[in-house]
């Protein structure tokens, strides 16, 4: 079965074709935009947060993202065991949401960084790693300003001990908290990472890195359903 | 009754503000030296309009806790008073804007 995959488009969102090209490359998937106007999102395997200034980054990256009205239907999809990933400023996203934990505030060296950095595989529990393998290492590019990953200790253990943390930089570029890249829910089904794995897949560009992470996307489709409580 | 409120949104103690070192470590560079604790935070202003003083407070709070800031690494610091010079029961004059 093909994989129905939509990719969120908020105002100010600016990876969304990036995404788009990255699957189609990579599985020969064509996916969907979906304006943040949208009410639903039932027709879909998967829903992607592309990277990008969702609502301008004003206020804070993600906070009027928030409130958009797909981020309800998002937020219902994922409750229904829905694969959802946020890339960059889809993870700010998802933070501010609460569909994930924690926050991510301004690098600690306040540089933006745009640079391609090393990170390790930690799980492969998530649809977006089902396809790599633990401790792999993959280099994937970074574009950000708020990457420096942070939550409090209870949080963090929390992480650790329910295999949440997705994603591990080799050489933590921005202050992130335990070296922190991507993380999940505790279901698995939500993630959240700063690396753009859509910008490391096509072989013109010498970076490949980032398709077997697409490719995890592309085979939820494949996958039984998932089973919810 | 119109409420001239003003948010202070800074990060939480504990959570480090790199923007506040950096000043931190430039102000000895000119000569300002003795100075420590320096956060950096971002100030909000608004006009609201409310029965009284508390419900403005109130509706302040409850936009900082939805909107305005972000609690997992943010507080905020809510002032609110009469707005436009308007005398208010505590000082009989106009409370400076």
């Amino acid at each position: 079965m093909t994989t129905r995959i939509g990719v969120v488009v908020f105002p100010g969102t600016n990876c969304e074709h990036d995404v788009v090209r990255a699957l189609g490359i990579v599985g020969g998937v064509e996916a969907e935009l979906v304006w943040h106007g949208a009410s639903s999102l039932d027709h879909l395997d998967v829903v992607v947060l592309p990277g990008g200034f969702a609502h301008g980054d004003y206020l804070r990256p993600g906070a009027l993202a928030r409130f958009s009205p797909v981020m309800e239907a998002v937020t219902r999809f994922a409750a229904d065991g829905g694969a959802v990933v946020g890339i960059c400023n889809g993870f700010q996203v998802l933070t501010e949401a609460g569909l994930l934990p924690g926050a991510l505030q301004k690098n600690s060296g306040l540089r933006f960084l745009c640079t391609t950095v090393g990170v390790r595989v930690c799980t492969t529990r998530t649809p977006l790693t089902a396809a790599s393998e633990e401790g792999r290492i993959l280099r994937l590019p970074i574009n950000h300003f708020e990457g420096n990953y942070i939550c409090d200790a209870a949080t963090l253990d929390e992480l650790r001990a329910e295999d949440r943390v997705v994603l591990r930089y080799t050489d933590n570029p921005n202050g992130s908290i335990d070296d922190i890249a991507g993380i999940c829910n505790a279901g698995g089904n939500v993630v959240g990472l700063m690396p753009h794995p859509e910008r490391a897949c096509d072989a013109l560009t010498r970076a490949t890195d980032g398709a077997c992470l697409l490719r995890g996307l592309i085979a939820v489709g494949d996958r039984p359903a998932p089973v919810t409580a | 009754m119109r409420f001239d409120v003003r948010v202070e949104v800074r990060l939480r103690p504990g959570i480090a503000d790199p923007q506040g070192a950096t000043i931190e470590r430039a102000l000895p560079a000119l000569g300002f030296d003795g100075v420590d604790g320096v956060r950096v935070g971002k100030a909000i202003r608004f006009a609201v309009e409310a029965p009284d003083e508390a419900a403005a407070r109130a509706r302040a709070a409850e936009m900082s806790d939805r909107l305005l800031a972000n609690p997992v690494i943010e507080d905020a610091e809510i002032d609110v008073r009469r707005a436009d010079n308007a005398p208010t029961a505590a000082t009989g004059v106009g409370a400076p804007r």
